[in-house]
């Protein structure tokens, strides 16, 4: 019998646990039930994944300017997709049949929209007016590089305004509260129209007068509606921009008509471009509808509420292609004959309005998560009820649901399709029409796989941001 | 600070006759009619407008068309119509077009969701990992896409009737859609179909009893097992006993098209495909979610009493998970019967092709015939979400007040 009893060195861990085959063990094959299952995955796997690689990659012709380079190659025995139908028509399927020579006005707005967003969305890196600054420089840059020298002027623009607004309006000898006196409205007057014609004296050496008289003018109007909100962040700035000049500056650059742009009408829009405008401006109006009608449903006048209601079930029983439809049919009824109604905006108006269903739907959800503690709290201090809304329940609210808003922007995004049915031309509908075309019949599944990658990639990325945007803002009441 | 003292003492005390307009009763008052007058004046302008501008057209407003003969053909009925048929049996055959792909769709997305949800949950790392892509893929694609895909990449250059792909010489595949075989029903069918009702009944009270007795004793019954037996075997004794009154009607080929049996159109089986495959990924995500939130310590429970997985699934976590699922899937039900609408782009004829497109083409009455389309989806939705609510009443928590 040993006297003292000591540790034995640990043995390592058994061989088939372990590695490489333990890991397959507990994780493959840990039961029979489970090599079945893992057996059926990788036949599955074995029989459409290379397939579709040869397909998609392999096999696929990438490049050509006609049809002659794909049946060549499928003669060799090449059957793999013909990815150059896709190269062909990259331009329709991105700005549909925008004239060529007008494109580049839809990539400023793009760049100054990506350029704007970027701060907004990542906003934990760009915190700091510099970082942001340096953004706005490499976005002027690259606008100038991609589109010219007018489009990296509206950049620079755009994107430099909030920063000098955040700036002004900490300085409180230039800026006044709201309702002061009429020196101080006199005194911001001067300073819109200083800022209005230092544009005019940059733009009109590049660009014709007139162009350069209205830039000028429209930036000294934007600057004194922007100077009289007092005291915002940049981030503040950047949002209300884009909830106003953002539109504004959409609307006259890619429709056209004003400042010597030739007028573009919304028939030739179309394309990545048009779904795009679709979404875009669908969950813009969609959102401010779908706040007020979750405020009206649980408002405690009885007319507003059964308005509210009625009007948030009726349209979630309904499709949307029922109410596209009626939108493309009946809008036109509704107003006087000698009134024409354009295609694309009765198509917004529809879509508006049946999101703005399924948005109040999640807000309430929002609004009945906000402890009774908060409404009441806002009350005690005798706060009107839109103060109390406004400044306390919405924003709350907002971060509660914004994985239910996401989901709606999400089908929102796919669901502009759907305009196709009314005859207007989306990515989809372009995808489609361009299969008619009898230079390049027989392409259907490119077409589509390409369609569907590029909504993937959107959708999919909308999700992740969600997501994180979720982690951000955890805020639990429970 | 006196605005609040002023306040405090509620309205109409206040010295000024515009206190009255604080008092936030009037204001409520004040607003309402400001939306009824603003509603009113919209409807009314709309109306006016609509009437002028049909007066002006021609068109004679009312549901009296609904009595006309409609003059087209639709390719798939399920009640009798022709071309001389009224509109009102158009709109019928629209209906339940749109109700066949809707309940097709949902028996098999409910299916295939179910077992997306349960196999994303698996220990096994390949197969849950495949759910998972598979959802991720599926669900971030528009809708139409996969049914404009499905028919016109994959049903339509599929070789035609003299090419058809041939499944054992009875069931045929071509760009005509699906040919099947077509039971012929003979004199002495009846028998058959009133065993399988009365087997029906049976069946439906032997699970009753079961169920009562194990509520009484504790002992289990195998009740489902036996209660489909039953309604197999049984129906299956009396066709062979009244002399196998039926034959099956197989396509064949006759000139360049099938004839015999009865053929599914490519583009119920496209609308169908892409209905099935796209809900059940947020079947399955329900699914998923509604597992995941059933307490951990009832697995543990189940395992430490010596259930097995597959026993444990069933008895303990679905019911529990159900709870949780039924909600969403609704809705998701429900999405999958206003979804089926998209047809109109391939042509199925279901009620917004049939009524609001070609309906509305010939007869011109759009007010009438989208009023009527609407009411309609309307109505479905409100039927299903009653009886899903009440089965969601019944299988809810008792005593637990939200």
């Amino acid at each position: 019998m040993p006297n003292h009893w000591s540790a034995k060195t640990p043995q390592p861990s058994p061989d088939l646990s372990t590695g490489l085959i333990g890991w397959l063990r507990t994780n493959l094959f840990s039961s029979p039930s489970n090599t079945l299952l893992t057996i059926v995955g990788v036949a599955i796997l074995y029989v459409t994944i290379p397939s579709f690689i040869s397909w998609a990659l392999i096999n696929a012709t990438w490049f050509g300017d006609s049809r002659a380079v794909c049946d060549e190659a499928a003669a060799n025995g090449q059957t793999g997709a013909c990815w150059a139908f896709i190269n062909v028509r990259m331009g329709v399927f991105t700005y549909g049949f925008y004239p060529e020579m007008e494109r580049w006005r839809i990539n400023v707005m793009v760049l100054i929209l990506a350029f704007n967003l970027t701060p907004i969305l990542a906003s934990t890196i760009f915190k700091n007016n510099s970082r942001q600054a340096l953004l706005g420089l490499l976005g002027i840059a690259l606008t100038f590089f991609i589109v010219g020298p007018v489009g990296s002027i509206l950049m620079g623009a755009y994107f430099f305004l909030p920063l000098a607004f955040s700036t002004l309006s900490k300085i409180d000898t230039i800026v006044a509260p709201i309702g002061a006196d009429a020196r101080a409205i006199g005194f911001r007057l001067l300073g819109a129209l200083l800022i209005g014609g230092g544009v005019y004296f940059i733009t009109h050496s590049l660009i014709s007068r007139e162009i350069a008289a209205t830039v000028g003018i429209l930036m000294s109007f934007l600057m004194l509606c922007l100077v009289l909100i007092r005291s915002l962040s940049t981030m503040g700035w950047r949002w209300i921009m884009l909830f106003s000049a953002f539109p504004v500056l959409c609307f006259y650059m890619l429709l056209g008509g004003v400042l010597g742009l030739p007028p573009v009408e919304t028939h030739f829009w179309g394309g990545l471009f048009l779904t795009l405008v679709v979404a875009g401006t669908g969950m813009a109006t969609a959102l401010p509808i779908g706040i007020l009608l979750a405020l009206g449903r649980r408002s405690e006048l009885p007319v507003i509420k059964v308005v509210c209601i009625s009007f948030i079930e009726l349209v979630r029983g309904v499709p949307l292609v029922s109410v596209l439809f009626m939108a493309s049919v009946m809008f036109p009824l509704f107003l006087p004959e000698n009134v024409t109604f354009n295609k694309l905006l009765r198509a917004l108006i529809g879509i508006a309005f049946f999101y703005a269903a399924y948005m109040a739907e999640v807000i309430r959800g929002g609004l009945q998560g906000i402890p009774k503690g908060q409404y009441e709290a806002a009350k005690a201090l005798g706060w009107p009820y839109w103060k109390m809304m406004t400044v306390v329940i919405l924003p709350q609210t907002l971060r509660l649901v914004i994985p239910g808003l996401a989901n709606n922007f999400l089908s929102l995004l796919k669901d502009t399709t759907l305009v196709a049915v009314i005859g207007l031309l989306d990515l989809l509908g372009i995808a489609k029409a361009a299969m008619a075309d009898s230079e390049w019949l027989g392409f259907t599944k490119e077409s589509y796989v390409f369609a569907a990658i590029v909504f993937w990639v959107l959708c999919f990325a909308i999700s992740r941001y969600s997501v994180h945007l979720e982690k951000k803002y955890h805020t639990s009441y429970h | 600070m006196v605005k609040m003292q002023n306040n405090g003492k509620g309205p109409g005390t206040g010295g000024s006759k515009l206190r009255f307009l604080y008092d936030s009763r009037v204001r409520g008052w004040i607003a309402q009619t400001l939306v009824v007058l603003m509603l009113a004046f919209v409807l009314g302008y709309a109306l006016y407008n609509i009437s002028t501008n049909l007066s002006k057209a021609g068109i004679t407003t009312g549901f009296g068309f609904l009595s006309e003969p409609a003059g087209f053909d639709i390719s798939q009925t399920l009640i009798e119509y022709s071309s001389q048929s009224t509109y009102a049996d158009a709109l019928v055959v629209g209906i339940l077009n749109t109700l066949l792909v809707s309940v097709l769709g949902i028996i098999f997305s409910s299916f295939f969701g179910f077992f997306l949800g349960v196999i994303r949950l698996s220990p096994n790392w390949l197969v849950s990992r495949m759910a998972a892509a598979y959802t991720e893929i599926i669900r971030n694609i528009p809708l139409l896409l996969q049914v404009l895909f499905w028919y016109l990449a994959i049903l339509a250059p599929l070789p035609g009737p003299r090419q058809a792909f041939d499944f054992s010489g009875i069931i045929f595949l071509c760009n005509r859609g699906l040919q099947l075989p077509k039971p012929l029903l003979e004199q002495g069918f009846n028998i058959t179909t009133i065993t399988f009702a009365i087997t029906f009944i049976l069946s439906a009270i032997l699970i009753y009893w079961s169920r009562y007795r194990q509520r009484q004793t504790g002992k289990r019954f195998p009740a489902y097992l036996v209660a489909s037996a039953l309604l197999v075997i049984l129906p299956l004794i009396s066709f062979t006993a009244s002399g196998s009154p039926m034959h099956w009607e197989v396509p064949t080929l006759k000139g360049f098209n099938f004839a015999g049996g009865f053929t599914v159109l490519p583009e119920l089986i496209a609308l169908w495909l892409a209905l099935t495959l796209y809900s059940a990924t947020f079947i399955g995500e329900y699914v998923r979610s509604g597992i995941m939130a059933v307490d951990k310590g009832q697995t543990e429970a189940a395992l430490a009493l010596g259930y097995r997985p597959g026993l444990m699934y069933r008895l303990i976590i679905i019911p529990q998970a159900m709870r949780v699922v039924t909600p969403p899937l609704i809705s998701q039900y429900l999405t999958l019967i206003k979804n089926s609408s998209l047809a109109v782009v391939i042509g199925y004829p279901e009620l917004v092709h049939v009524f609001a497109g070609t309906a509305l083409n010939q007869s011109g009455q759009a007010v009438e015939i989208i009023t009527i389309t609407m009411a309609a989806y309307l109505s479905i939705s409100l039927v299903i979400s009653f009886f899903m609510n009440w089965y969601n009443n019944n299988i809810a928590l008792r005593g637990q007040e939200g």
